[in-house]
Order: C-alpha cells, then sequence, then structure tokens
C-alpha cells in the first residue's frame, strides 16, 4: 500500500493509482473465480476417481458425467444452518475457516500459471508460497481448540505436529532447485528449465540445456519424491490424514463445523492440493513446458493460453496421483507419520541438498566419472 | 439414541495421585517441587464413532496419544432376547435368531434349532443337512468379508471395503434366492431349512466360488500384504494364547493365537465330519504371534476353507428327498421336557445356545453365549498402553456385532 501514496500526489498519478488499485482487484476477483471453479472439479475429479477405483459410477445424474454434482452440493452446504457448539469459543470458532482458508487461497497469487498469466510476480515467489501456505494450521488449531470437542483438538494437534515435522523436508526438497537455479522466482526456475542450450538459437522449439528439474541429476529427482511425499503431508492427504482420520477422530478438527464454514475448510484442502502441485509442476517438471528436453517458445496471448493449458494438465495428473494414494493406501499411525518425516525424509533431503551443493560446486549434473 | 447417550452413566474419575508432591526429591521442601505432567484426557469413543462397529461405547482415559485405560461399556443395544425365548413357541422364536449377529443370521438359526433338534429329538433329513451346511458356510464368507472389509476401513483404506462388498453382494443374492432376504434370513427351521434349493442354485454357487478364490488374491494385494497395513496390524494388540484361553476367546481371535480350536472339527456337528478342510492359525508371519494381522490372516484363510467346505457339500448333495424332519408342528403346543446345550462354530467363535423344557410350547430359560460378547471382555485388557489408533485396530481386528453383545 506504500506504493499508492506517492501516486496520488498528482491527477495524473492517481489515475495510474486507481488503475493499479482496479488491477489488484481484478486479479483477487479472478484468483477467487479460479479457485471456486477448481474446487468444484476437483471434488467432481475426487469423486468420479474414488468411483473408478472402487467400482462404482460416482456422481451421474447431476449435469453431463455428473459435473455440476458438486454445484448442488454447495448450494446445500450454504443453505445448511451454520452451528456454533454453545459451549465453544464463538469468535475463534467463526474465524477460523476463514484463515484456514487463507493461507491456500493467498498463495494462488505467487503462481504464474504461464509467462504472462501470474497475479504478481514475486521474486521471493517460492519462500512466499511456501510460508503463506504454513498459515493454515493456523485456522486449524483455532478450529480444533474452539470446537471445546476433545476430537477436534486431537485433529487439531495432529495437524500442528504433522505440518511443523514435514514444512522441513519439503522446504529443504525445495532448496535442491534453488540451489541449481539460483533463483526463488517461479518464473526464473521455470527459465532455467527451458532455457535454450545454445543462447543464440531462436525459433519456436529448441532443446533445453537443462531440461525439467525432476530429470536434471538423480539428487533433483530425490529432491521431487520427498516433496511429493511431504506435500501429501502438507495438505492433510492419506496415508498422512491423521488430522481428519475418520475411523480415529470422527472428522477431526472439523468435527463441529456445519454448512458454509464446513466447506471452507473443504475448499481449503482441494486448494492446497492444487498449491503444492503447482509447486511441483513448476520446480521440477517444466511448468507449462510440455516436453522435458525441448522446449517452446510461443508469444501472444494463443501461445500464453497454452502454456496455461498445459500447466493445469500437468498440475490435474498431480492431483490425480494424490487421490490415486488416497484411495489405495490404508493410513498411517500417529508415530508412524512422524518417524517417516524425523528419521527418512530429513537425512534423505539433507543428504541430497549436500550432494546437489558438491555437484554444482564442481560444475557436475549426473555421477562423475559415470555419465 | 439421543436418549441412550444421556442415559449413560457418568465416567469414573481417573485415578491420579492424591498428592502431587508424592514424587519429589527427599530432602527439598515440598513448595518447590514443580509438577509438570500433562493432564490425564478421559475421552467417549463411541456409542456413535464410525469405528466401533456398531453402539459401543468405549471410555478411553488418555496420555496424548497413549491409551492408559479402557473401559467398554455396553448394552446400547439390548432388546431381551433371552426373556423373549421364554414366552414366544420355540418355531416363533427362530426369526429373533436372525437378530443377535445379524451378519451371520444363518448360523445364529442353525445354532438355536440344533439346540432344539436336541432337546426334541428330532431327526433331520440328510438333504437338509447339506443346505443348511452350504448356507452357513456361505454366510461365513459374507460375515468374514463384512469383518476384512471394515477392518481396511479402521487402518484407513476405503477401497477394500468396496471390493469385499462386491463379493458378499453376490453371496447376498444368492441367500435372497434362496430364503427371500438378505439380511435376516429365518431359513433354518427346526427339523430342517424353509424350502429346498431353487433350480440352478448350486450351479450359481459354483460359479460364483470359482470367481471368489481369485478375488480374495486381488484383495490380499490390495491389502493384506500392503506394507502400511502390515505396519498398523502387525505386533500390535497382541494376545498370547494362555490371555485368550483365560479370557474364553472363541474362534478366529483364538485361532489368530496360535491354538487349532474349530468346532466343525473338534465336536463336529452337522455333516462336518464328512468334509474335508484345515483349521487355519496363525503363526506370527508379519510380527508376534496374536497380533492383529493374524487374526485378519486367519478371516482370509478361513473363507478359502469355507468355499472348499461348499464345494466339498455340493457335490455330495444327493438328489431329492425330504427337507424337513416329521412331526414338528406339535413343537408349536408341546415338547418333550429336558435340557440341551449346543455350540456351534459360528463365524465370531463358539455359539451356543442352553435350552431348558418343561414340556409347554416355549423354554422355561433359553441362554445364548454370544461369542462376541466374550471377544470384547478383552478389550480393557490389551487396549491400555497402546495408541489410539491402534485401539481403533485393535476393536476392528476382534470383529464384534453389538447385537449379538448386547442381545
Amino acid at each position: 500500500m506504500d506504493t499508492l501514496v506517492p501516486h496520488l500526489q498528482s491527477a495524473w498519478q492517481w489515475a495510474t493509482g486507481s488503475a493499479f488499485a482496479f488491477s489488484l482487484v481484478l486479479s483477487i476477483l479472478l484468483v477467487v473465480a479460479f479457485v471456486s471453479v477448481w474446487a468444484m472439479f476437483a471434488v467432481w475429479l475426487e469423486r468420479k476417481a474414488s468411483a473408478d477405483f472402487q467400482v462404482r459410477l460416482g456422481p451421474v445424474y447431476v449435469g453431463p458425467f455428473g459435473l455440476l454434482q458438486s454445484l448442488a452440493d454447495g448450494l446445500k452446504l450454504a443453505f445448511k444452518e451454520d452451528l456454533v457448539p454453545r459451549e465453544s469459543d464463538r469468535f475463534l470458532f467463526l474465524i477460523a475457516p476463514a484463515i484456514a482458508f487463507c493461507g491456500a487461497f493467498a498463495a494462488f497469487a505467487a503462481l504464474p500459471f504461464s509467462p504472462a498469466f501470474a497475479a504478481v510476480d514475486l521474486d521471493l515467489g517460492l519462500f512466499f508460497v511456501v510460508a503463506i501456505t504454513a498459515v493454515g494450521v493456523i485456522g486449524v488449531l483455532m478450529a480444533g481448540w474452539s470446537s471445546n470437542n476433545k476430537w477436534s483438538l486431537y485433529g487439531a494437534m495432529r495437524e500442528a505436529a504433522q505440518l511443523v515435522s514435514y514444512e522441513v523436508p519439503s522446504a529443504l526438497a525445495l532448496m535442491v532447485p534453488v540451489l541449481v537455479t539460483g533463483s526463488l522466482n517461479l518464473k526464473e526456475i521455470v527459465g532455467f528449465q527451458c532455457a535454450p542450450i545454445d543462447a543464440g538459437s531462436s525459433g519456436a522449439i529448441y532443446l533445453s540445456a537443462n531440461g525439467w528439474l525432476a530429470l536434471y541429476s538423480p539428487w533433483t529427482f530425490v529432491a521431487f519424491l520427498v516433496y511429493y511425499v511431504a506435500s501429501l503431508a502438507e495438505c492433510k492427504r492419506a496415508p498422512f490424514d491423521l488430522p481428519e482420520a475418520e475411523s480415529e477422530l470422527v472428522s477431526g478438527f472439523h468435527t463441529e463445523y456445519s454448512g458454509l464454514r464446513f466447506s471452507f475448510f473443504f475448499l481449503e484442502e482441494y486448494a492446497m492440493m492444487f498449491v503444492v502441485s503447482a509447486v511441483a509442476v513448476l520446480v521440477f517438471l517444466g511448468g507449462w513446458q510440455p516436453l522435458p528436453f525441448v522446449s517452446l517458445d510461443l508469444g501472444g496471448a494463443a501461445g500464453n493460453a497454452f502454456f496455461a493449458v498445459v500447466f493445469l494438465a500437468k498440475c490435474i495428473l498431480l492431483v490425480w496421483v494424490q487421490m490415486w494414494l488416497r484411495w489405495t493406501l490404508p493410513r498411517l499411525r500417529v508415530d508412524q507419520v512422524m518417524v517417516m518425516g524425523y528419521k527418512y525424509l530429513i537425512p534423505v533431503t539433507l543428504g541430497a541438498l549436500l550432494l546437489m551443493a558438491l555437484y554444482a560446486h564442481w560444475g557436475v549434473r549426473y555421477i562423475p566419472g559415470i555419465v | 439414541m439421543a436418549d441412550s447417550v444421556t442415559a449413560a452413566a457418568p465416567l469414573p474419575t481417573p485415578s491420579r495421585p492424591a498428592d502431587p508432591t508424592a514424587g519429589a526429591a527427599p530432602g527439598r521442601p515440598p513448595d518447590t517441587f514443580v509438577d509438570v505432567r500433562t493432564q490425564e484426557l478421559q475421552i467417549n469413543m463411541g456409542p456413535q464413532h464410525p469405528s466401533t462397529h456398531g453402539v459401543l461405547r468405549v471410555a478411553l482415559w488418555v496420555d496424548g496419544e497413549i491409551v492408559t485405560r479402557a473401559d467398554p461399556d455396553i448394552g446400547y443395544l439390548h432388546r431381551c432376547a433371552e426373556k423373549i425365548g421364554e414366552n414366544v413357541s420355540y418355531i416363533m422364536y427362530v426369526p429373533y435368531t436372525d437378530r443377535y449377529d445379524y451378519l451371520a443370521a444363518m448360523n445364529n438359526n442353525l445354532g438355536y434349532c440344533l439346540a432344539v433338534e436336541k432337546v426334541a429329538e428330532l431327526e433331520v433329513p440328510e438333504r437338509a443337512q447339506y443346505i443348511r451346511t452350504i448356507a452357513v458356510e456361505l454366510n461365513r464368507i459374507a460375515s468374514h468379508l463384512m469383518a476384512v472389509g471394515t477392518y481396511g476401513l479402521d487402518v484407513g483404506a476405503f477401497t477394500p471395503f468396496f471390493y469385499a462388498f462386491r463379493e458378499r453382494e453376490e453371496i447376498l443374492r444368492l441367500l435372497e434366492w434362496i430364503c427371500g432376504a438378505r439380511l435376516t434370513y429365518n431359513f433354518i427351521r427346526i427339523g430342517g431349512v424353509m424350502r429346498d434349493a431353487p433350480e440352478g442354485w448350486v450351479a450359481d454357487i459354483l460359479k460364483f466360488l470359482d470367481d471368489f478364490e481369485r478375488k480374495l488374491d486381488e484383495f490380499d494385494d490390495l491389502l493384506t500384504h500392503n506394507h502400511i497395513f502390515v505396519q498398523r496390524t502387525a505386533d500390535v494388540g497382541v494376545i498370547p494364547i494362555e490371555k485368550a484361553l483365560a479370557y474364553g476367546l472363541t474362534g478366529p481371535n483364538l485361532r489368530g493365537s496360535g491354538l487349532r480350536y474349530d468346532l466343525r472339527r473338534e465336536a463336529p456337528y452337522l455333516l462336518y465330519d464328512r468334509f474335508e478342510f484345515d483349521v487355519p492359525v496363525g503363526t506370527g508371519m508379519k510380527g508376534t504371534l496374536g497380533d492383529c494381522w493374524d487374526r485378519y490372516w486367519v478371516r482370509m484363510l478361513e473363507m478359502r476353507e469355507s468355499a472348499r467346505i461348499c464345494r466339498q457339500a455340493i457335490a455330495q448333495l444327493p438328489e431329492g428327498g425330504e427337507i424337513m424332519a416329521k412331526n414338528v408342528r406339535h413343537l408349536a403346543f408341546k415338547s418333550k421336557p429336558g435340557e440341551g446345550y449346543v455350540g456351534i462354530e459360528n463365524p465370531r467363535g463358539e455359539f451356543g445356545y442352553y435350552l431348558i423344557s418343561e414340556g409347554g410350547s416355549s423354554s422355561y430359560r433359553s441362554r445364548i453365549r454370544a461369542p462376541s460378547f466374550c471377544n470384547l471382555s478383552i478389550l480393557d485388557a490389551i487396549l491400555p498402553g497402546t495408541m489410539l489408533g491402534d485401539a481403533v485396530a485393535i476393536i476392528g481386528s476382534i470383529d464384534i456385532v453389538l447385537g449379538e453383545v448386547d442381545r
């Protein structure tokens, strides 16, 4: 907002200032619209995917292929009574879903969908996304505490423990590609992955010098796997869905919520699934580039739209893998989740980080002397 | 349901040391002692809880995630089943037996009918005995499918449940075909069975069994040998054999602890002495002998054995013949005085029926030995010291049906 003040000093600058404010509001609205549509689509996809795994049909009646089922469910939730338990901490109870949702929602602002489609181009984009998504846990903790329900409290505590433990390996895993690219800007990280093999080349299709970071070196590949596993834990997906472990904690931290407030937790989960997948795609899987070692250079609105479609397709694929895991695997026990984080993921990532640092120092990508 | 919650007895307060300075170092003034113990939480699991398999309530005292004390509380589904047995005639009572263990209603019918037949000294025709065997074994498969499917749910795997239900649905179709009901069959009657096997029924069972064993392999791939599933169940809820015997466990829970004890083999009823089948026992394959995985695995193996028994019974099934004993109708008016106990191998253990007759149309006393009731009693012995997630896994592995616990 500081930048707005000088704009107000002259009429001309005031006009540009209002244009800035307008574009700000417009981008927020776009992000809100995108998150809502995404959540509806993701819920539909989840239901269809689970139905496929479970020899069922899933939604079929509302709209073509049941696509409007989520809309119908959303309407139903909107018209439900907004129950607040009498013994709850009313203020915290009411505000918790909004805070939980804010974290995941704000992360969308920093995600570039294509070279030109991004709400804001942050130099510290990756850092911002990692930091802001961690805010959601405060909302979950507030929800669990204020519900005045022991099962909810359990869910909230598990969520806090799990998130704190898994932020470490996931952030460390993201450091490996940052070490290679030397940038925290998400656009620059994608730019590194689609840099041409010789600087003078021009044309729409060219060979890339580095390729997707997941395939850049064995250590970035390890980092990709670790990040993916840790990100499952961060967005409370199976096999790490302990905070809302249905068979143990009834519904975990959102047991007492109903109606729209419940749906905000729902939105948060699906928004988070997209955010972690988008980060994985941008950092490890070439962002909007469709092929690993061959890059495209398309300009204009059409080119950007094409890139955005590629990016979305990759994100949906990763989200689908999350669903696949959820509907296949049993749930880990809470101590096993911690063991997995502290005893396996963190040492492995630290090792990968160290080796990548040494390799970057020597200027080699694979195994020296072999490849 | 809401009434039963408010009517529940208040939980006794957990025992805590009266003097918080009791553990202070000697020679230290008590007021400098800092009590840093965390508070023990008392938490009410059930009767409305997704994984207490009905209306079981377990009062848990937990220290963080560790259960320090567990107190199962039963009775929410009590329907005076034994008392009703003294007031309605023998024949009228058969449908009530469906409602104890509603997942294994055929077995309950059988246990009761065998007891009445023993007291009334009725001779059941051979064809009826074979049809009973087939129906009971199919019912055992259906019940075990429910057990392993919901066990998957308990440890957080959703999909195996649907796979188990797909097979169970086929069995329910077969049982519905022969008696018109999917759950409360009332098919096995005193002196025989309700009706003869319809045409094509037996052929359909064979077709189902051929498919079923392949589907079980699929189920094994999906759940049984899943690494996370093994981690969740192996070495968890270990019941040593002495403890299992001391608590009167029967059925897969006892066999999971390694004792080869099956009433179909030890005290054959029906025609079980004519069939070849194994009695699977736990071996501690993935962890300790008698853990949750062993109990689960025994159920998986038993389904295969039941399929074997079904095949043999179908092969030996005599063509034509009576399906009902003679002189059954007089039971509606009078019976022979006497008493008798019959125990059968229900999917959950020894289902026993003890009957005293004074010669009237109804029993003087009917007493049910419900396997789930006895199996449940071990919960407060094995739950303390486990984690909350384990508690769910253990309750699921005991495989109780509350209709039978409360009767």
